[in-house]
């Protein structure tokens, strides 16, 4: 075991994983002798030379497109997009390539592919560089979805997703790379040194995508959250008092129904908070299915909080940001509804 | 090679290898811009403006130039701009400089999230600026204030957006310095890459099928060139010949990635247009002369009627790529102090001292008095409040503005949010 951060967590399952496996090579724009903005693929170039990790033309198109061509040919490419707001150019191939390789051509042809990007705001990056744009892909079939929120799952599901024989997109909320945040921005922030989900295994191993992790018991009420919002949610319960069980989804696609059901008959209430615009989102596909498989253990409507149908603004970033307090309320409104 | 060992090599192919271009000195080696050729000044011919692009296709490859070493106009793009005209691009320039010096400071100083300067890139967008007629529009990047400082836009305003304040013309949404304004030519700045390139074709055909007079002005780094949007560019302008001006910055950096990697084996960004029947020009982007007699020709081209041209301005990103960026990481400290095109600023001025209408006293003059003023301008944006401090936009500006009408259910979360 070491203590890292997330980017540490998640450079070192793509080290594990290109020392075990020569078919994986990683490329992206700044990723090679830089070593990426954020610093996750910092010495990989160095270690495993030009061809197995380098530097692209600024080309989300042209990163995935080449991607899903060496995955074809039987490589196991794992691409950095800079910020998940800079997919759009590469959606087109996500959508209708790589997510249907297998299904269209019978399995002749698959796509072993992760696309790695960070996801959500809570950096004052305005609407270019704090997008969560998960719906996007959970709305498309053929993709799986993923979005740790510590390193030690960061890593294990890294390495999940890399030896995932189909197209895995790994959202990394950035606001969590060096630390977890609860959305109290004038706090001091707390290192993953200090936090227990900092201590990450050393070498190989996985966890399962399509497993949710239940990071607080409770009787009151169910939260459902990924990413940064696991951190949101908790302070939420912990300063309203209110007895919450929280869940942190982890993966999106393939969903982990089996323990959000079972969450949702024990407490009877629900609550859906994530970082994206309201409508259309991933919330609302939860809250669906929450009301398909509990109905008759409902108690109370089921209540999303999340980020407002705007574009993400930069001045009034914490307006936007579904804060502890945000989240707090509906927690409130649902145990008392 | 012998004929047992040729047919060898036919029959049994050599493994293949990937090539990865690498730039030539990373950190900790000598800056070396030998592989840069630079031709003289004045060396380049001027073509008339009607010219077939196909008999201009070497200055794609060269690089146009006026002033040279002795601080001297040369050649046949030199002579089209007044005394007066030329000191008011250098003090454009110096106050560009100057502003960006100021606003580096207050970011360090916790006043904005964010800031992206300009610096050893003040001519091309100050020169460019002075070629275009009312009614343009520039479709530009981050790095183009000077089209805003060269149109007479209002510094305050420009820092009220770089401090998300309550005067902040676009209520705090957009990132700093992602200026907009219709009035002076500048489009609103998106923040993600190459998007807009194809947008000023489209604007410019609109004057087009308009039967107008405007013309756009199409904006873009070296890097993302690489974009599908710069292709579809180039591939609309020429078949429509929309009246376009397809700008490409080449400051050699794009983050940490050095030109080679979007350039690839095109000799040159200008030889981009080439393939597209574009007449396409290269030019010194820290000669404000050469750059405002290509901008002038190319604007020209496109009032006439005569379609798009594409223009590369061969220059340095001296500075950081943004306030989030530490170049000393991937290039060599040093490496601006060799870049053999010297320094726009530097370079305006010795022509100016040569010409007899400037000394280097009136220069310090001209620095201090451009200091003063952006001071000046710098506290009454402060006035008006900063990122974290005073005055800021209302989180109702948030809701306002996503569509012409609110929608119920936007008017519905405005409430849910209290404001």
């Amino acid at each position: 075991m070491a203590r890292m951060t997330m980017i540490e967590a998640i450079r070192d399952a793509m080290d594990v994983m290109m020392a075990r496996d020569e078919r994986v090579v990683v490329f992206g724009e700044d990723v090679g002798y830089f070593g990426g903005v954020f610093r996750c693929t910092a010495g990989l170039q160095q270690k495993y030379g030009k061809t197995r990790c380098f530097d692209t033309p600024i080309s989300e198109a042209g990163i995935v497109g080449t991607a899903i061509g060496m995955a074809s040919y039987g490589l196991r490419p794992c691409v950095e997009i800079q910020f998940a707001d800079y997919m759009y150019p590469a959606y087109d191939q996500i959508v209708s390539e790589a997510a249907r390789l297998r299904y269209r051509s019978n399995g002749e042809f698959t796509c072993p592919l992760v696309i790695r990007m960070p996801t959500g705001g809570g950096i004052f990056g305005g609407q270019t560089h704090s997008q969560s744009p998960e719906a996007l892909f959970t709305h498309v079939a053929g993709l799986k979805t993923v979005v740790p929120s510590n390193p030690y799952d960061a890593k294990g599901l890294l390495i999940s997703a890399i030896e995932d024989p189909d197209p895995v997109i790994f959202l990394e909320p950035k606001r969590l790379y060096n630390g977890p945040f609860d959305g109290h921005h004038d706090r001091p922030i707390t290192p993953w040194s200090k936090h227990e989900l900092g201590e990450v295994p050393s070498g190989h191993f996985v966890l399962p995508l399509g497993k949710a992790s239940v990071v607080r018991t409770g009787s009151a009420v169910t939260v459902l959250a990924y990413g940064t919002m696991v951190y949101v949610a908790q302070a939420a319960a912990t300063e309203t008092g209110i007895d919450a069980e929280i869940i942190d989804l982890r993966t999106l696609i393939p969903l982990d129904l089996e323990t959000i059901a079972a969450s949702v008959r024990k407490t009877g209430r629900c609550v859906v908070v994530h970082e994206a615009t309201l409508t259309s989102g991933f919330g609302a596909e939860l809250a669906a299915l929450v009301q398909e498989s509990c109905f008759f253990h409902l108690e109370a409507p089921i209540t999303r909080v999340t980020g407002w149908d705007t574009p993400y603004p930069h001045a009034q970033e914490w307006d936007y940001f579904p804060g502890p307090a945000r989240v707090g309320r509906a927690l409130v409104e649902t145990v008392e509804a | 090679m012998s004929s047992q060992e040729l047919r060898k090599v036919m029959s049994e192919p050599e493994p293949l290898s990937l090539h990865v271009p690498e730039p030539a000195v990373r950190p900790g080696g000598n800056p070396d811009f030998s592989n840069v050729k630079i031709p003289r000044a004045g060396a380049v011919p001027r073509p008339e403006i009607d010219v077939d692009p196909e008999t201009i296709r070497e200055l794609a490859f060269s690089i146009i130039r006026v002033l040279n070493r002795n601080g001297e106009a040369v050649g046949p793009w030199a002579g089209l701009l007044s005394d007066e005209e030329l000191i008011e691009g250098m003090r454009h320039m110096m106050t560009l400089r100057t502003f960006d010096a100021r606003m580096l400071i207050a970011q360090r100083q916790g006043k904005t999230s964010f800031y992206m300067q300009h610096l050893g890139e003040e001519a091309i967008s100050c020169a460019f600026r002075k070629a275009l007629s009312p009614g343009d529009m520039n479709f530009p990047t981050y790095r183009q204030a000077g089209l805003l400082i060269a149109g007479g836009y209002s510094m305050v305003d420009m820092m009220c957006q770089v401090y998300s304040n309550s005067r902040d013309p676009l209520k705090g949404r957009q990132l700093p310095v992602m200026y907009a304004s219709k009035e002076h030519g500048f489009f609103t700045i998106s923040g993600n890459l190459a998007t807009q390139y194809v947008q000023a074709v489209g604007w410019a055909m609109a004057s087009a099928i308009s039967k107008d007079t405007k013309i756009a002005a199409a904006w873009i780094g070296d890097g993302s060139t690489a974009e599908s949007d710069f292709h579809a560019a180039l591939v609309f302008a020429s078949t429509y010949k929309a009246p376009v001006v397809l700008n490409i910055v080449n400051n050699q950096w794009a983050i940490s990635t050095f030109q080679g990697i979007a350039r690839g084996g095109s000799g040159t960004f200008a030889a981009r247009g080439l393939g597209f029947g574009i007449p396409s020009l290269r030019v010194d982007g820290n000669d404000y002369l050469a750059v405002h007699a290509a901008a002038k020709w190319a604007i020209e081209r496109a009032r006439r009627n005569l379609g798009p041209t594409l223009i590369e301005y061969v220059t340095y990103r001296v500075g950081a790529h943004s306030t989030s960026d530490d170049p000393s990481a991937y290039r060599p400290k040093t490496e601006s102090d060799a870049w053999p095109l010297g320094d726009p600023i530097i370079r305006l001025k010795n022509h100016l001292i040569v010409k007899g209408v400037w000394s280097e006293e009136r220069h310090k003059q001209t620095e201090a008095e451009i200091l003063d003023t952006v001071i000046a301008a710098q506290k009454e944006a402060e006035s008006y409040g900063t990122l974290h401090a005073g005055g800021k936009p209302s989180a109702r500006d948030m809701f306002d503005r996503v569509y012409a009408e609110m929608p119920p259910h936007l008017r519905r979360q405005r409430q849910q949010a209290g404001v």
